[in-house]
């Protein structure tokens, strides 16, 4: 298990630093793509809530088990999913992460444990539950990890959860990604109590830790710690990683509601600048973050290329992949 | 006829028949444990298979489901009980939304091997939140199989293969059957493939098509007939995947053709059934197709009215002669 307590090494936090480029380029490439009419439907972009997938995704083993929204690029990728397959995914082409049938709210890495996205707010957490419940019935040592907005907190599925967490004691951890915003609505206007994830864990008597989420070490420090307790069979932990979207809701949404001096605040906490100037104070130069930086736009530069080149799925796929058999029939 | 099984035994006889031959079929649900179910429909699991195989749950149907459904994707086989299936309703974003549409979604990447099973139906007076047919109700959403089993051995035999099944069932026990008796599934494991109709009862002069408990009314009804009319009853056992080519080969044989439904005869699953015999054997039938199914009515609690609204033998029975114009 990976338990991190002290500062990680300048190698571990130039890998952290290049796989959140990578994602921030990727939306930007997202981003794009949707103004330029390639990518149907809609986006929710997850740029400036890089930290939280990435600080949880190196604090955990590649066989855990991951459960993201309807956001949830930055999940994918943190979890091995190629920008390539993502972009295609959103275009629309034969090569996407879902074989075109997902789309944006839908990324899913199954042969990597990220067991997928969900566009219904809060449907996942039941279910991480099971995936947690099915560790402990295998006898693994694998935890589920639930990713989840604030705007969840105030759903139904979101308390059965915590309580059926709690009382079976399962080795799930809950992490809010808590951006202030539930859609295009102040959290505390809607929700009865300040922290809208770890406010509500003392009603289950559930550990909670409310943390900076654009430090992706706290995040992973954090998710370390929690894993290590459902690990050790101490149950699930409520996590709430303070953060905050740099887009809006979603593709439609320029972000109007949000007072300037707030989204100000935010940009100069960009996730990337708070793990910029921890590699600096750790003597690592700006030239050789901003090298980084730059490889990743190349790298996504020419995912997107390929994704743009690649065809659209076959009409056939429409008909595949409803049943086990692979087929879609459903009478004789 | 010695050794009858009762339906409600043949339940717990089913899934106690997998857990025995598969360790990852876990069981969850409320008052399932050592309550044995509020219809004893567990009866004999959790002293058999115990806490670590059998799950009380809270009353959190989206819990309940959604855990089945995590588990499922993560290599158990989750049997998730809804004790009504009235109450599919509180979990009915999992049903209609997530588990249904999870393998398609991913583009075949993740697969969700569960059964959900449920007590559904009339005939114990519950009343209008405790005693809808609601199988229509999941007939409308593509990537669920429907499992609606009539007898003891089919019970055993359809809840074995839902278990089996790599896709998502569901398995409707009718209340109203519950208490009812019939032969013991064969020696060994006993399996029935999801889909098959059975033939309960050959005739030529027109095909009946029932499901669970509309089976027995159906066949009350030919036997009323009998002597004037001459009544072929199917029993579809399965809503998905639909045996349309039973009752298309049997139409073609009798040219009527009578759907007896629990269901409201609004959006109900013979509705379907009808368009494809209209479709595909209309120059097979010799009069208009009819559906009894129960009112568009809330059902009711007193007896009386609650009679007054599903399928009975008398109803069908005269449908029936109204079909063959021998009213």
């Amino acid at each position: 298990m990976t338990v991190v307590t002290e500062e990680p090494r300048v190698e571990e936090l130039l890998a952290l630093y290049q796989q959140m480029a990578l994602i921030r380029a990727t939306e930007k490439a997202a981003y794009d793509l949707f103004m330029a009419g390639l990518v149907k439907g809609t986006t929710h972009l997850a740029s400036g809530q890089e930290a939280v997938a990435v600080g949880a995704s190196a604090a955990l083993e590649p066989d855990d088990y991951v459960f993201a929204t309807y956001r949830g690029h930055h999940h994918a990728i943190a979890r091995g999913a190629s920008p390539e397959a993502c972009l295609a995914e959103l275009m629309s082409r034969a090569t996407g992460l879902c074989r075109a049938k997902g789309g944006s709210m839908h990324l899913t890495v199954a042969d990597r444990n990220m067991l997928g996205s969900y566009a219904i707010v809060g449907a996942h957490l039941p279910i991480a539950c099971g995936a947690a419940w099915s560790a402990k019935l295998r006898g693994t040592s694998q935890v589920a990890v639930a990713f989840f907005g604030d705007g969840a907190t105030n759903i139904g599925a979101f308390h059965e959860a915590l309580n059926l967490a709690a009382v079976w004691r399962l080795p799930v951890l809950f992490v809010c990604e808590n951006n202030l915003y539930m859609e295009y609505t102040s959290i505390k206007t809607v929700t009865a109590v300040a922290q809208p994830a770890a406010g509500r864990a003392p009603a289950y008597q559930l550990p909670a830790e409310v943390i900076d989420g654009n430090d992706v070490v706290a995040v992973q420090q954090a998710v370390a710690a929690a894993a290590a307790r459902a690990r050790a069979g101490d149950g699930p932990t409520v996590i709430e990683a303070l953060t905050y979207r740099q887009y809006g809701h979603s593709r439609s949404d320029p972000g109007k509601y949000r007072p300037q001096e707030e989204v100000d605040a935010w940009l100069k906490r960009d996730p990337l600048l708070v793990l910029a100037e921890r590699l600096r104070d750790r003597g690592v130069e700006q030239p050789a973050i901003d090298q980084l930086d730059a490889q990743a736009r190349e790298e996504v530069a020419a995912a997107a290329e390929a994704a743009k080149a690649a065809p659209p799925p076959g009409e056939d796929s429409a008909f595949t992949d409803v049943w086990a058999d692979g087929g879609a029939q459903w009478r004789t | 006829m010695a050794n009858l099984m009762t339906y409600r035994e043949a339940v717990a006889a089913g899934i106690a028949q997998e857990m025995r031959r598969d360790e990852r079929v876990v069981c969850l649900g409320e008052d399932i444990g050592a309550a044995e179910g509020v219809f004893k429909t567990a009866a004999g699991l959790f002293a058999e298979f115990g806490p670590e195989r059998v799950w009380d749950t809270p009353i959190s149907e989206q819990a309940i489901v959604g855990a089945a459904m995590g588990a499922a994707m993560t290599g158990m086989r989750p049997v998730a009980e809804i004790m009504f299936s009235d109450f599919l309703a509180c979990c009915w974003d999992y049903v209609a939304n997530e588990i249904p549409k999870m393998r398609y979604m991913t583009g075949g990447q993740v697969s969700v091997p569960l059964v959900i099973r449920t007590a559904n139906g009339s005939g114990l007076g519950f009343g209008a939140q405790h005693s809808q047919p609601v199988e229509n109700w999941a007939f409308a959403v593509p990537g669920l199989k429907i499992a609606a089993p009539s007898t003891p051995a089919d019970m055993v035999g359809l809840m074995a293969a839902a278990i089996r099944s790599d896709d998502p069932v569901l398995v409707f026990e009718h209340k109203g059957l519950f208490a009812t008796k019939g032969d013991p599934p064969p020696a060994g494991d006993h399996v029935v493939e999801l889909g098959r109709a059975e033939v309960r009862r050959s005739g030529a002069d027109v095909t009946l098509v029932a499901l669970a408990s509309t089976v027995p009314t159906a066949l009350a009804a030919a036997e009323q007939l009998a002597g004037d009319v001459d009544a072929e009853v199917i029993d579809l056992r399965c809503l998905i995947p639909l045996d349309a080519r039973t009752v298309l080969d049997s139409v073609a044989r009798t040219s009527r053709l009578v759907i007896v439904e629990e269901n409201p005869y609004q959006g109900g699953w013979g509705g379907t059934l009808a368009s494809i015999v209209a479709e595909e054997a209309f120059y097979d039938l010799d009069a208009p197709i009819r559906r009894v199914a129960s009112a568009c009515v809330p059902l009711p609690f007193a007896a009386n009215l609650e009679r007054a609204v599903v399928p009975t033998a008398d109803r069908v029975a005269a449908v029936v002669r109204e079909v063959l114009d021998t009213a």
